[in-house]
């Protein structure tokens, strides 16, 4: 369960984290300049367990995997949008956040109380008290998913290839 | 095999080889090997990280395949800027990786100018390596855990994308270039209109434009949310490789592509290119389109004229024509950075250099510059630039409270003279 933070449509990387931080040391350094041209006091404000909304093509633009990062170390683990940029997409599934398309999207208001099932694939907002089902990842996908990421998922094939 | 080959497209058929299968359907997942990878400063140093840390595998797989660009920030402007640098130099000391450019310009002229080639399967850490396609390869953006899974492996697996083609058709006008059919195209389809899906280029409007041009419309593909491109070769990417002094000429596979111009696809898009008129992408969104007549006359401070879109030899040529004699506003700040050395170096030969600085420019060394918006001619709240590189995101190049309009070479350099966003033909 978590607050919605209510973003629009195209939001790039370059909002998610700007470029004039991608040289700082470490990606919590960068963590807290997260959003910081659309809201200044995300990355400070931010608490493990909310979730980040979007609307159309979230995630577009450069192909910086410290986009999902940083939301990563912030706490962020599902991502609801109407549609997801195709890179931006495979950097979630990759570092193990879980992008949700779903129409919802347009009725989620900022601040509004969710409530994410992930085991059943349901959305609950808790102010508008709406449920909505979404489709589970499925396949080569959510085995990526469940392993924690990619890098994570090819060490376990590894050692269980032996 | 032709019978075969013939209900693939381009891309497919590229995949299937690359996925050493007969065929492959649209939107199938297939593991494919990569022949060239790619990353710069933007984006090596992690992917280094998460090999070792989180792959626990400590060499890359071929380092021959291996391409690394520092161009982002070239030179560095920072002391944490140099610290990655220098992490990079150690970073190819010890994988014995030899394709390692330091200062030679924006990673895709680069690979454009040094290693792509038609048929290849080429994957980069670097949104806009979709603009391969322009000359016949597949190629895509992806980020550094894929590449790190690459640099394990060599291998990458893919969602075989529809192919959505635009049957371009009719002559440009006068002072309408390949960057306005770029943002046509961007704004038939909007922002997300080509998500996980190729852009291939065809039809009699394709046939007169050079490479340089092609590859300002592949590049801006990624702004439609695109996977890849793809302009089946002809003999226009033969003269160009030609001029390029490395020479393409497997005419097996030419043929082969060729065959392939008709194959099924999930839609067809007719554009009349003698239709169009000079356009401009507003803020903040690079599908926020207009023509420029509807905006003309808007004051900028800052005019940019370079990129991996726009900062090629011709790009160069066409600003210093419209330049030449002239001087740009009082207080305007004028960029100039040529894509490459090379094209830094051509334009030395031809005096477009000159021009550029007798006018009032500065002309800064090849890389990434303005447009990546985190090293040279930051915009301070209230500014406005107008530039030919390919995003115009709030706060891309400084300030969030700053505006960015994209454009041609050659409107750039007629809102640069006059100081507002400006038609080329006022200024002849």
């Amino acid at each position: 369960m978590g607050n919605a933070w209510k973003f629009g449509d195209n939001i790039d990387t370059d909002q998610i984290i700007p470029s004039q931080y991608l040289v700082l040391p470490t990606i919590k350094d960068m963590s807290k300049h997260a959003m910081e041209p659309q809201h200044p006091d995300f990355g400070k404000t931010f608490t493990p367990g909310d979730i980040i909304v979007g609307e159309v093509n979230f995630g577009c633009g450069s192909s910086r995997e410290q986009a999902p990062l940083v939301l990563k170390e912030l706490g962020v683990q599902v991502i609801i949008a109407l549609d997801f940029a195709r890179i931006f997409f495979r950097n979630c599934i990759n570092n193990g956040i879980l992008p949700i398309e779903h129409p919802c999207a347009k009725e989620i208001s900022d601040k509004d109380i969710l409530e994410i099932d992930l085991q059943n694939g349901v959305i609950f907002n808790q102010n508008t008290q709406k449920k909505y089902h979404f489709n589970k990842i499925e396949g080569y996908l959510a085995e990526i998913l469940d392993a924690g990421g990619l890098p994570e998922y090819i060490v376990k094939r590894k050692e269980k290839n032996g | 095999m032709s019978i075969k080959n013939s209900r693939m497209t381009a891309t497919e058929l590229i995949i299937a080889r690359h996925a050493n299968r007969d065929r492959v359907t649209p939107g199938e997942i297939v593991n494919v090997s990569v022949d060239l990878c790619m990353s710069n400063d933007a984006t090596t140093l992690l992917t280094e990280k998460i090999m070792k840390e989180r792959m626990k595998t400590n060499m890359v797989w071929d380092p021959s395949r291996v391409v690394i660009i520092v161009d982002h920030q070239v030179p560095a402007d920072s002391i944490d800027t140099s610290i990655v640098q220098q992490g990079m130099g150690r970073f190819v000391d010890e994988q014995g990786i030899e394709k390692y450019h330091t200062s030679d310009g924006v990673c895709h002229q680069v690979m454009l100018e040094k290693y792509v080639t038609p048929g290849s399967l080429i994957m980069g850490a670097d949104s806009h390596t979709c603009s391969y396609g322009s000359i016949g390869a597949v190629s895509s953006g992806v980020g550094s855990t894929d590449l790190a899974a690459i640099w394990a492996s060599g291998e990458t697996w893919l969602k075989v994308p529809e192919t959505v083609r635009f049957i371009l058709d009719g002559h440009l006008k006068p002072f309408v270039s390949a960057k306005d059919i770029a943002l046509h195209l961007i704004s038939l389809v909007r922002a997300n209109g080509l998500t996980y899906k190729t852009m291939e280029l065809s039809g009699p409007g394709l046939t007169p434009l050079t490479v340089p041009e092609r590859f300002t419309i592949c590049n801006m593909a990624v702004e439609a949310g695109a996977k890849s491109t793809m302009i089946i070769p002809d003999n226009a990417v033969i003269e160009f490789f030609k001029q390029l002094g490395r020479p393409f000429d497997n005419q097996a596979l030419m043929a082969e592509l060729k065959e392939t111009e008709n194959a099924p696809c999930s839609a067809e898009i007719n554009v009349d290119l003698g239709a169009l008129e000079p356009l401009i992408a507003c803020p903040h969104y690079v599908d926020n389109v207009r023509p420029l007549s509807e905006i003309e006359g808007l004051k900028i401070d800052q005019a940019f004229l370079g990129s991996c879109t726009n900062g090629r030899i011709e790009d160069l040529r066409e600003g210093a024509q419209l330049l030449k004699g002239k001087t740009v506003a009082p207080h305007m700040r004028f960029l100039v950075t040529p894509a490459s050395v090379n094209v830094y170096k051509q334009a030395l030969e031809e005096n477009l250099i000159s021009i550029f600085m007798d006018a009032g420019a500065v002309v800064n060394h090849p890389g990434c510059s303005t447009c990546w918006g985190a090293h040279q001619g930051i915009l301070a709240p209230g500014q406005r630039m107008v530039t030919s590189g390919n995003r115009n995101f709030k706060g891309r190049a400084g300030s969030p409270e700053s505006e960015i309009y994209l454009a041609s070479p050659s409107v750039v350099v007629a809102s640069a003279i006059k100081g507002a966003l400006t038609h080329p033909k006022e200024v002849i």
